[in-house]
Order: C-alpha cells, then sequence, then structure tokens
C-alpha cells in the first residue's frame, strides 16, 4: 500500500498509471500501435521535436537586447514590411479571385473546364525556382506581358501591313498595356498570387460541391435577388473555408523565398524580404540574428495556424449547434 | 490540398441544381476565370518552354550535350578548345546535379512513404491522447517557410551549431564511390573511397532538408482515406486469424494503393524541386547543386536558355504530376461507383 491514494485505485499490472493504460472502452483489436506510434514519434523527433529544440536553445543564447537590435533594425524592418505587404495583397487578390473561380469551377460549365480545374493544382506542382524565373522573364519590358501594349501594336501594324494600310499605330500607343513588372515590388506580389493561387480554389471548391442547393431555392421563391442569395445565403457557409484559405495563401506568402528573389530587386531596406534576410546573415555566419528574424516569421506563421484551427473549431461549433 | 481532389466528390448529393445565374453574371465570371488562369498558370508555364526553346532546338540539347573535343586534324584554335572545356564542364556540372535530384529523391522518397504509412496507422485506426497534437506536428513542415527548415539544420549541425562540434567532424562515405574490392581483405567486400566531413554543406544535409520539407505529403494523403474507410477490413481479417503484418499487407495495402501512390508523386515532386531549404544547407558548392539550385546559378550567370532548358525538364515532371493526379482522381472515383453499385446490388 502506497501512500499515493490515486496510484493505488489503480491495476497493478499498469504502473505507470493512467497515459499507459488503455482507454476505456473495447479493447484495442487492431494491433500495431505501440509499432507505429513508436516509429512515428521517433521520426518525427528526429525531423521536428529536436531541430525545433535546438532553435529554442540556440535563441535562449541569444539575449534580449541582442534580439531586439537585430528585428528593430531599419533594413530588417522594411524586409518585414515589404513582405507583409506583399502577401496581404496577394492573399486578398487570391481571395476575390479564388473565389470567383471556385465559384465557376463548381457551378458554371464552360468548355475546358476540367482542364482548368487540373491546371489550379499547377503552383503546388510546380517548383518554386521555375516559377520564380518564368515570371521574372514574363515580366520584362521585352517579353510577352512586360511589352504587351508594344507587341500589339507590332501585331496590330503587321495585320495593317497585310492589308495595305501601312503603320496605322504608333509603337508606343498602346504603352499603357504594358506591364514591365520585373525587379519591382509589385512583381513579388503577381509571383505571390501565383503561388497562394490554389490555397483559396482548394479550401472553398469542397465545399461548394457539397452545398445543398435548397436554402437557394427557398431564397429565391421569397424573391431574392442573386447577389443578396450570394450574400445572405451562400457566403456565410463558405466563410469558414474562405477565410482559412486566405490565411494559408498568407501564411504560403510570407514565407516564400525561391520563386520571389528571382523577381524582386533584392535591395536591402527596398526590396528585400524577409527570409532573403535570413540567408543573408547566415552567409555572413551571423546565425544568431538570423535565429532572430525567423523566430519573428515563426511566431507569426504559428498565430496563423492557431488563427485556422480557431476557424475550424468555431465552425464546427455553429454546425453543431444550428 | 494533397487530398483534397481525392474527396471532394461526394458520392451524388442529393440537392436540386443550383437556379440559373443571370446570363451576364455568369459570361462575365467565365470570362473572368479564364482571363485570371491563363494570365497566372497557363501562360507561365508556356513560357517555360517558350525560352527554354527561344534559341533552337539545338541550343536546347546543347545544354545537355557537349560534343567531344574534336581530333587534333581539325586543329581549332586555343579559344575554341577552351570553349569546348568550358561548354563541356557546364553540361557535366548539370548532369551531376540532375544525378543529385534523383539520387535524393531516392532516399527522401521511400523513406517518407515508410513514415507515412506507420503515422496514418497510428492515426486513423487508434485513439489516443495526444493525436490531435501529432497530427498537427506533421503538418508542420507546410507552416514552416523553407528557409527557415533550413535554418533549423544550421543550428542544429552547424558549425556553431548544438551538436556542432560533434557533426563538423562526423564523417560519412559517399555512397556513390562504393566499389567492389573482393573478399581478399574482408569479409565486407564494399568500399568507398571517397567520403564526406560533416553534415552542413554536405549532400546528407540536403538529404535531412528534404525529408523535412517533404514527409507529410504521404502522411496527409493516407490520412483522410485510412479513417474514412475505418478499421472493419482489418478486424475481419484479423478474426479470421490473419496476423497483423498479413493483415496490413493484404488488406490495408491494397486498400490504400492509390493514394499512397499519389503521395508519393507529390513527395518526389516536391523533393526534387525543394529550393529554400536545400539552398540554406548546401552551401552554394557546385557538387551540392540540386535542379533548382543549378537553374539559379545558370539564371545568374545570365544563361537564362539553359536555366530555362533544365526547368522545363521539371516542369514537365510537375505537369505529368498532374496528369497522374487526374487520373488517380478518375480511378478511384470509378472504384467508389462500383464500390457503391455492388453496396447496392447485394
Amino acid at each position: 500500500m502506497t501512500g499515493n491514494a490515486a496510484a493505488d485505485r489503480l491495476p497493478p499490472e499498469a504502473p505507470l498509471g493512467k497515459l499507459l493504460r488503455p482507454a476505456p472502452g473495447p479493447p484495442r483489436l487492431v494491433p500495431g500501435l505501440p509499432l507505429t506510434l513508436g516509429y512515428t514519434l521517433f521520426y518525427l523527433s528526429v525531423l521536428v521535436l529536436i531541430p525545433l529544440a535546438g532553435m529554442v536553445f540556440e535563441t535562449m543564447h541569444l539575449s534580449w537586447s541582442e534580439f531586439w537590435e537585430t528585428v528593430s533594425d531599419p533594413i530588417v524592418v522594411a524586409s518585414y514590411k515589404l513582405t507583409f505587404t506583399a502577401s496581404a495583397a496577394a492573399a486578398a487578390v487570391n481571395g476575390i479571385f479564388g473565389l470567383i473561380v471556385a465559384w465557376v469551377l463548381v457551378r458554371e460549365p464552360f468548355p475546358g473546364r476540367r482542364v482548368f480545374d487540373a491546371l489550379i493544382d499547377l503552383p503546388f506542382a510546380l517548383p518554386t525556382a521555375v516559377a520564380g524565373i518564368t515570371f521574372s522573364s514574363l515580366y520584362l519590358p521585352e517579353n510577352w506581358i512586360g511589352g504587351f501594349g508594344r507587341h500589339l501594336a507590332e501585331f496590330i501594324n503587321r495585320l495593317a501591313g497585310f492589308a495595305g494600310l501601312g503603320e496605322i499605330l504608333p509603337s508606343d500607343a498602346l504603352s499603357w498595356l504594358n506591364f514591365p513588372y520585373s525587379n519591382t515590388n509589385a512583381g513579388i506580389v503577381l509571383v505571390l498570387i501565383f503561388v497562394g493561387l490554389p490555397f483559396v480554389v482548394r479550401t472553398v471548391q469542397p465545399v461548394l460541391q457539397e452545398w445543398d442547393t435548397e436554402n437557394e431555392h427557398a431564397a429565391l421563391s421569397l424573391g431574392a435577388n442573386q447577389w443578396t442569395i450570394f450574400r445572405r445565403v451562400i457566403f456565410p457557409e463558405i466563410f469558414p473555408a474562405w477565410i482559412s484559405g486566405l490565411a494559408l495563401a498568407f501564411a504560403r506568402g510570407i514565407g516564400e523565398y525561391g520563386s520571389v528573389i528571382f523577381i524582386a530587386g533584392n535591395i536591402p531596406g527596398k526590396s528585400q524580404i524577409a527570409p532573403l534576410q535570413i540567408v543573408t546573415k547566415l552567409d555572413d555566419f551571423r546565425t544568431a540574428q538570423a535565429t532572430a528574424i525567423g523566430i519573428v516569421l515563426l511566431f507569426f506563421a504559428f498565430l496563423i495556424l492557431l488563427g485556422i484551427n480557431g476557424i475550424e473549431w468555431w465552425a464546427r461549433r455553429r454546425e453543431r449547434v444550428s | 490540398m494533397g487530398e483534397a481532389p481525392l474527396q471532394n466528390r461526394a458520392a451524388g448529393s442529393a440537392s436540386k441544381p443550383p437556379p440559373p445565374s443571370h446570363p451576364l453574371v455568369r459570361r462575365a465570371a467565365v470570362t473572368m476565370t479564364v482571363i485570371f488562369l491563363t494570365v497566372f498558370i497557363i501562360i507561365p508555364a508556356a513560357n517555360v518552354f517558350a525560352q527554354a526553346l527561344s534559341k533552337g532546338a539545338d541550343a536546347y540539347i546543347s545544354v545537355f550535350y557537349a560534343p567531344r573535343t574534336p581530333p587534333e586534324e581539325a586543329a581549332p584554335s586555343p579559344a575554341e578548345r577552351r570553349k569546348l572545356a568550358f561548354h563541356r564542364s557546364q553540361v557535366e556540372r548539370t548532369w551531376s546535379s540532375i544525378r543529385l535530384s534523383m539520387a535524393i529523391a531516392a532516399i527522401v522518397v521511400p523513406l517518407n512513404m515508410v513514415f507515412g504509412l506507420a503515422a496514418a496507422w497510428s492515426i486513423a485506426k487508434f485513439r489516443f491522447k495526444g493525436r490531435s497534437l501529432l497530427s498537427a506536428l506533421i503538418d508542420l513542415p507546410f507552416s514552416v517557410s523553407p528557409v527557415i527548415a533550413g535554418l533549423l539544420f544550421v543550428l542544429l549541425l552547424g558549425r556553431s551549431g548544438v551538436f556542432g562540434a560533434w557533426a563538423s567532424n562526423f564523417t560519412w562515405p559517399d555512397p556513390f564511390s562504393l566499389h567492389w574490392r573482393g573478399f581478399a581483405q574482408s569479409w565486407w567486400p564494399l568500399e568507398a573511397t571517397q567520403s564526406f566531413t560533416g553534415v552542413i554543406f554536405t549532400p546528407l544535409a540536403i538529404v535531412l532538408a528534404s525529408i523535412f520539407v517533404t514527409f507529410p505529403f504521404v502522411a496527409r494523403s493516407l490520412i483522410p482515406l485510412m479513417e474514412a474507410q475505418g478499421s472493419d477490413e482489418e478486424v475481419a481479417a484479423l478474426s479470421l486469424g490473419a496476423s497483423g503484418w498479413r493483415t496490413f499487407c493484404k488488406v490495408t495495402l491494397p486498400n490504400v494503393k492509390w493514394a499512397l501512390f499519389y503521395g508519393a508523386i507529390l513527395c518526389t515532386a516536391r523533393a526534387f524541386g525543394e529550393f529554400g531549404a536545400v539552398s540554406v544547407v548546401s552551401g552554394h558548392i557546385d557538387a551540392n547543386d540540386t535542379m533548382p539550385l543549378r537553374i539559379e546559378k545558370l539564371w545568374n550567370e545570365y544563361n537564362s536558355q539553359a536555366a530555362f532548358s533544365v526547368a522545363s525538364l521539371l516542369a514537365l515532371f510537375a505537369l505529368a504530376t498532374l496528369i497522374i493526379q487526374a487520373l488517380v482522381e478518375r480511378k478511384t472515383r470509378r472504384d467508389e461507383v462500383s464500390a457503391a453499385e455492388e453496396k447496392g446490388t447485394s
């Protein structure tokens, strides 16, 4: 009889108590939990937990003043500002257009819909370096989108030449259709739109597909017009999925490195993103400073993760109540 | 995102078709969608191939094939011979990056498949404390920037890292330098002539960083499917006397084979294409270049046509991934429909 009253109530074959005692209910029929769970935990420890612990360990070596000095350096602050505003802008564009794309893919059949549906996943499959170089070259002033107005004017002039009319447009007439966004911060937003495109579409699409159209028909029969139906009936239902897609696109944007460094100017203080700052510090062997910058990014990534989980929990609670 | 295509086709929702939209709204929405997707997906993808072939097919082939220096009778000038030698070294570096990427994928993908199966088995078939925390931990690499993933390993195994002293002196044999030594000297007939010292700035760090970034794919592809399937069939097999392994091999694996295949394909695509994490741990040494790093080097050397040529290989692989995804989705949908029909008729 030990002095611990709680331990006395335990069956004698489970000395470690609640943790190892099987959960109440029918005994486990399927074998393999210790083996698979043990292997999973081992793998995760080596790959995730120990490196994360290593990072925590290294940050404890950082004094608070050193941390603050690194993070409040104007160049680093500028890189944070650029990263967060570019990701927010890209996530906003993806939110609006992703919603439209998901709507059209689910509800409005048009020729080639299946092909477009499969292509939505291209940003997931395409390596970020390839995305970076292709966007960087596309928006150069002499290339297709960068010099779209100029190429279009040339094309019209050539057609006019075939028709015998000579040059009807001066070559810079359509210069407002030029989008030379390589090496600019606008280019960063464009490439982040590409990278985050599937997130909103793929989170909203399943919800729209499972959507029961009864409520819509009811609203229609009560005299609502389409915009009201969308605003009052459909959008509140897809809102949690839409917001979590937005948050995922935003989180992906703040961490994106490979595609952005090709199209950005990478000038410290003006067009450098935060992950590039980390790499620059690492290249200078200033690991402590790199860690400090990385911690802020990690902190925001965790905040967003928590936010997404919170939204999903809130949505599930609403479903259970209603 | 990995599991969405396999799940989002509901087995027939019994709702009426939605009320038709105003034709103008419909046309505007479809036009906006087509323009948006064309500008952001189709044109960039086509641009990769257009730029790769911008100097003609000969230039494209010359990125991957360098002719040998011609025989002495042709008597090329020293300048020409130097150009040919430079071209050969560039082509050799490109091929070495392709070989390194394939070797890394060959190591990383099987390890992650084993992990994915183990993790999916433990999460989907059992209920235990901390199960959702485990699931969230598996999703961690998706929310972490790849640069931070590389930073984590540098902090752990770099020279001034937690295990830095041990890692910097750790010698490991180069598996590509293994050769058959025979039994004359010892029982073990293989010998590695070259070895690496250290972890960071060697391919071992690239393997670790790639495993970190790609391990969720297989698990995330398997877990929803195994949860939806439940343990009924396994319990039935066990009650008929099968052992655990036999049940796993003969009952579980055939049920999840398409999700496993799809997760492995995604894992491979990501292993080939990972840039940020690998760039941080590789140290930009030529010998440690994977294909994306090679693309970056060629691009920085203003050789954009060669960069796009290597990129076109990766883009072809990405398109193949999409096609496989569409085929797998159609196959699972057909399997679902036939299974539902069987259940309906039996």
